[in-house]
């Protein structure tokens, strides 16, 4: 059985799924920055004290699932969610779904993946893909990071959506209930809503770890790190950051893009100036986030040392979350 | 970032996909283009792996000089920490932190055994015999 369905490569693989998943479903409008600005998915926190691989506990994004579940919610679209304890019968939920002609969204780790490169294999729960078809033993299926729809033995996708540790996916499936047209008025409400709820989180929350504040807390830290851990731990706390900062569809500067992009397409149904300016000042912005990944490369591949250029790291995300708070601040003073 | 400053550095992305980039055109208006990926971000994901096969490499001398048994040995091949084993294997972190004691270790009932073999997928006999090659790739069972 072989659902049809259109797979489009995304930046980010919640917001491909939640983009394709939703344009099946009838919203015709929908993209993938869209997807990215409503669900709010632009995020950040720092955990102290907690070890992700030895290295400090950063995150750019929400938790998986949200920014599927706030854009749906946001289009008053039902979502069916579900996790399960049992192997068979997760399988046996989505093989019903194809049956359905429903394509389904599961998150899965990436361990066990086998169409990733072995370099890209870490304990990573949290990754999202649709499954669109079942051919015999193999599904098909869509993954946003690929550029072409693929496919996976059943032997594996049960693998992959039941690897164990932080965030395990438990088999989460999920969908939207119903085929939905969406009319414009409901997306600029969406629109507005994601635009709040994004950046109040990044600019205005009173926690020291979430948002902006979170990243001046690792500005600090990272000047820190070299008298704390010594310089050999600092430079692979480095990589780690960047790691999470840039790698595929995550984090810093290709957020900021994509951030930027919503803004550019929010204009289009929203047209105020604030919204081209600060997506302007996010263009921007993501290329201090890049300058500041050269600055740790330099680092952790050995071109500089000493604390001098710990400090110049953490002097970029000062400046940079200096320059977010503000740019936050003036989307939550626009009068809709 | 505008759209000719994508970069195209090889990395270890060309084996599988090319990666979606938002840039702005000529007009400031943002477009999608692919990135074959940049050399930045291979160097961060190199430095990882080099830490992964020094954390494999000096297990493996620890296990040798009988400083800890074999399963911080395939611990550190499978790229697991205490909190990702423990759940795979259902056993408390401080109960395998005790199991990497080679003396307890070597009291271990069978049933646990079989467990981390099967975790890690090897053989029983192997976890307990343990000898590893020499000069090993991180995770050679893929």
């Amino acid at each position: 059985m072989k659902v049809e369905f259109k797979h489009i490569q995304a930046a980010h693989c919640e917001n491909g799924v939640a983009t394709n998943l939703l344009q099946h479903a009838g919203v015709h409008q929908m993209t993938e920055p869209l997807a990215f600005g409503i669900g709010a998915g632009i995020f950040f926190i720092h955990i102290p004290y907690l070890k992700i691989s030895n290295g400090p506990a950063i995150s750019f994004r929400s938790m998986p699932g949200t920014i599927f579940k706030r854009t749906c919610k946001a289009l008053d679209i039902s979502v069916e969610r579900k996790t399960f304890r049992s192997k068979e019968k997760a399988q046996q939920f989505l093989d019903e779904c194809l049956q359905n002609g429903q394509p389904a969204g599961c998150q899965v780790g990436v361990y066990y993946l086998p169409y990733f490169p072995v370099e890209y294999r870490f304990h990573f729960n949290a990754h999202n893909l649709v499954v669109y078809g079942k051919e015999n033993d193999t599904y098909l299926v869509s993954d946003p990071i690929m550029e072409t729809a693929t496919t996976i033995s059943a032997a594996d996708l049960e693998k992959a959506r039941f690897t164990k540790g932080a965030l395990a996916p438990n088999g989460q499936i999920y969908f939207p209930k119903e085929h939905k047209q969406v009319s414009d008025e409901q997306l600029k409400k969406a629109i507005k809503k994601g635009i709040k709820h994004a950046a109040w989180f990044m600019a205005e929350t009173p926690v020291p770890i979430i948002g902006t504040n979170g990243i001046k807390y690792v500005a600090k830290k990272i000047k820190q790190w070299p008298g704390e851990v010594g310089e050999r731990r600092a430079r692979t706390n480095l990589a780690q950051l960047v790691r999470m900062q840039e790698e595929i569809g995550t984090g810093g500067a290709g957020f900021r893009f994509v951030y930027a992009a919503f803004l550019q397409q929010a204009y289009r149904y929203l047209p105020n100036e604030t919204l081209l300016e600060v997506s302007k000042e996010f263009t921007a912005i993501g290329d201090m986030w890049r300058n500041s990944a050269v600055q740790a490369a330099g680092i952790y591949k050995g071109r500089l040392s000493g604390q001098k250029e710990f400090d110049t790291m953490g002097n970029y995300l000062l400046e940079i979350a200096e320059k977010e708070q503000i740019a936050f601040r003036e989307l939550l003073k626009i009068k809709w | 970032m505008k759209k000719d400053e994508i970069p195209q550095d090889p990395s270890p992305l060309d084996k599988f996909t090319k990666e979606v980039c938002y840039a702005v055109n000529e007009k400031g208006e943002y477009e999608t283009a692919l990135s074959r990926g940049w050399q930045v971000k291979a160097d961060a994901l190199g430095i990882t792996w080099e830490e992964v096969q020094q954390n494999i490499e000096s297990a493996r001398q620890k296990v040798k000089k009988g400083e800890a048994s074999p399963v911080l040995y395939y611990m550190e091949l499978n790229m697991m920490d205490l909190a990702t084993l423990s759940a795979y294997t259902g056993f408390w972190q401080w109960t395998i932190k005790r199991h990497l004691n080679p003396h307890i270790f070597k009291k271990l009932s069978n049933k646990r055994l079989n467990k981390y073999a099967e975790v890690f997928n090897i053989s029983t006999d192997e976890l307990i015999r343990f000898s590893p090659p020499i000069k090993v790739d991180a995770s050679p069972f893929r």
